[in-house]
């Protein structure tokens, strides 16, 4: 294993990452705290108790998921497209690393990021609403293993895509509406029983549950199917990785 | 001493296009400068590329250092430093950043003080810190060159070093070059221009349609460069050369009609006076005379002429 090499392309992108901190920072913040004002505060105030826990508190876990899972595709998917769009691809792919040394490198300062802006949003929370934490290991866990699958979707989607356009069009299409659709402000038996079968089929479901969990010891779904959700989601994107490096998938020729 | 880079029967066919390399061999031996020289699209990129691991192969074998290209990648790509033909630079970071970047990307330890006398070596050192986007682009030339040199590798490809550069920077490159040649390491070099691989190169290949035409030591090609013909047309054909002409090299042509002389244009004498005389002395009348050089370039082009017929 080249260490040196996979810490030279983590500390390069984390560089990166705290040198554009502030912006990278300010916007997940500023609309999770939106969030609050309206979700919790406004309409909050209107709503019962969602199994026994205030409406406003019940958010959390969910908002911290959804940005957590949007920072991570946004994040992975920039940091591998950004070196092919300028050709600097050219030298980790020509350097002595395996590929899997490039995805640890680069999936794990993705993953780092957004770890720390869902950190950084479960403070801002403690601000608006009492926050509890059933289960704060697994909580963490949780937040790690959806940081990384989601980080390693975005590393495939940075590969894949040949333009900004795609690449900002893949996360609206497709992860928005999963994400939105994943139960962040409402839970699964408030739908009707035919959308709670359909909703069955939504990864996103299954993490923002489990991480629910965490906070509030009860959960849509049960913690083995979150958790075997989790690895299922993973497993299939280091599939897809395997595939894409073993025939040079739109880096080599 | 086995060669450092072998390269043998190789093949690359890009997906929809036709072969960029078609059954080439080539045998670089360790410590020597190799100008490969070629026209646009000749498979120079191509064949760099296949050596580094960019680019797969179609066919045939590369290794690396005693070791396959594909098989053994961490040990042959921890020789090679590579200067791509591209600018191609992370706008935002800074010079020591990249650099150090590459170091840590071939496995080395960072080492600062190594990296600055990189960097001083090919006048950086004050741009240190500076943003990539602030550099012209033969000061990111320089930096593609540092990365490059930044894990101190045993072979060197320089993909088109010279484009875009003045003759300040030439000079400072080929100063590296030198230096780098008396530690030991291998270059490799591509170019368009024939007097690049005079200046700089113990051995030419020259690369056309995908495949190697000539390869050479260059004080041979040099020889032939340095050589030159005298034609001299006869008024009326001879029959035989006069015996006092039997230790001059001069051929019969044209059946008689008229001579052909070699002589060396560096020589202190090229005998051309003394030849002049002798035929004069034996009643032998000129028409014309004419000389003739053939440089490298006539080489280079009479070689991809012919290949392109
Ligand atoms: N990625 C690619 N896909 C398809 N064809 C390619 C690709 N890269 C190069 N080629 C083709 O392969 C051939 C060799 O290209 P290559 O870049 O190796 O030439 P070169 O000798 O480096 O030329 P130049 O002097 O212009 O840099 C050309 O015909 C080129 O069009
Ligand atoms: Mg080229």
């Amino acid at each position: 294993m080249n260490l040196y090499a996979v810490r030279a392309i983590y500390s390069f992108e984390m560089a990166r990452t705290f040198r554009t901190m502030l912006q990278s920072i300010a916007s997940p913040v500023i609309s999770t705290a939106l969030y609050f004002v309206v979700f919790g505060s406004a309409i909050g105030s209107r709503m019962t108790m969602i199994d026994g826990v205030p409406y406003g508190v019940f958010i959390v876990p969910g908002l911290i998921m959804l940005t957590v899972m949007m920072q991570s595709v946004a994040n992975a998917s920039f940091g591998i497209y950004f070196p092919k769009f300028l050709g600097t691809i050219y030298e980790p792919l020509s350097a002595p690393i395996s590929p899997w040394e490039i995805v640890i490198g680069y999936v794990g300062a993705a993953t780092t990021k957004s770890i720390m802006i869902g950190l950084i949003i479960l403070a801002v929370s403690f601000l608006f609403v009492p926050v509890t934490i059933a289960h704060p290991v697994l909580m963490l866990c949780f937040l790690m293993l959806t940081a990384i699958s989601f980080s390693l979707l975005g590393f495939i989607l940075g590969i894949w895509a040949r333009s900004f356009e795609q690449l900002n069009l893949v996360p609206m299409l497709i992860l928005t509406p999963l994400v939105f659709l994943g139960g962040s402000f409402y839970s699964i038996d408030m739908l009707p029983p035919v959308w709670q079968t359909v909703t069955l089929f939504n990864p996103a479901v299954y993490l923002i549950s489990g991480f629910r969990w965490a906070f509030f010891d009860t959960a849509d779904v049960s913690i083995a199917v979150s958790l075997l959700a989790i690895g299922v989601f993973s497993a299939i994107c280091f599939a897809v990785i395997s595939w894409m490096f073993a025939t040079g998938y739109r880096l080599k020729n | 001493m086995p060669p450092i880079i072998d390269v043998q029967h190789l093949i690359k066919s890009y997906a929809g296009g036709g072969r960029a390399l078609d059954d080439v061999s080539v045998e670089i031996e360790s410590g020597e400068i190799l100008a490969l020289l070629g026209p646009n699209g000749a498979g120079k990129t191509t064949l760099i590329s296949i050596i580094c691991g960019l680019t797969r192969i179609t066919e045939g074998t590369v290794s690396v250092g005693g070791f396959d290209v594909v098989k053994d990648y961490r040990k042959t790509r921890a020789l090679i430093g590579l200067v791509p033909q591209e600018l191609m630079l992370e706008p935002f970071e800074t010079v020591f950043e990249t650099v150090s970047l590459s170091r840590g990307l071939f496995g080395c330890k960072p080492n600062k003080s190594y990296i600055e006398s990189v960097l001083s070596q090919l006048s950086l050192l004050d741009k240190k810190d500076a943003q990539m986007k602030e550099l012209s682009g033969g000061m990111k030339r320089r930096v593609l060159i540092a990365k490059a040199l930044s894990h101190e590798p045993k072979i060197l490809f320089l993909d088109e070093p010279t484009a875009g550069v003045d003759v300040e920077l030439r000079r400072d490159m080929w100063n590296v070059v030198t230096e780098l040649k008396q530690r030991g390491v291998t270059i490799v070099l591509t170019t368009h221009y024939i007097e690049e691989a005079e200046e700089i190169a113990d051995r030419v290949a020259v690369i056309n349609g995908g495949k190697i035409l000539l390869i050479e030591e260059k004080d041979k090609l040099m020889k032939r460069l340095g050589t030159k013909q005298l034609r001299i047309e006869l008024q009326a054909p001879i029959t035989t050369l006069p015996d006092s002409l039997s230790d001059v090299d001069v051929q019969r042509a044209d059946d008689g009609m008229s001579l052909i002389y070699h002589y060396d244009v560096k020589a202190e004498r090229t005998g051309i006076t003394s030849l002049l005389s002798t035929l004069a002395s034996e009643g032998i009348v000129l028409r014309d005379l004419q000389t003739y050089q053939s440089s490298l370039e006539d080489i280079f082009v009479g070689l991809v002429t012919e290949e392109n017929k």
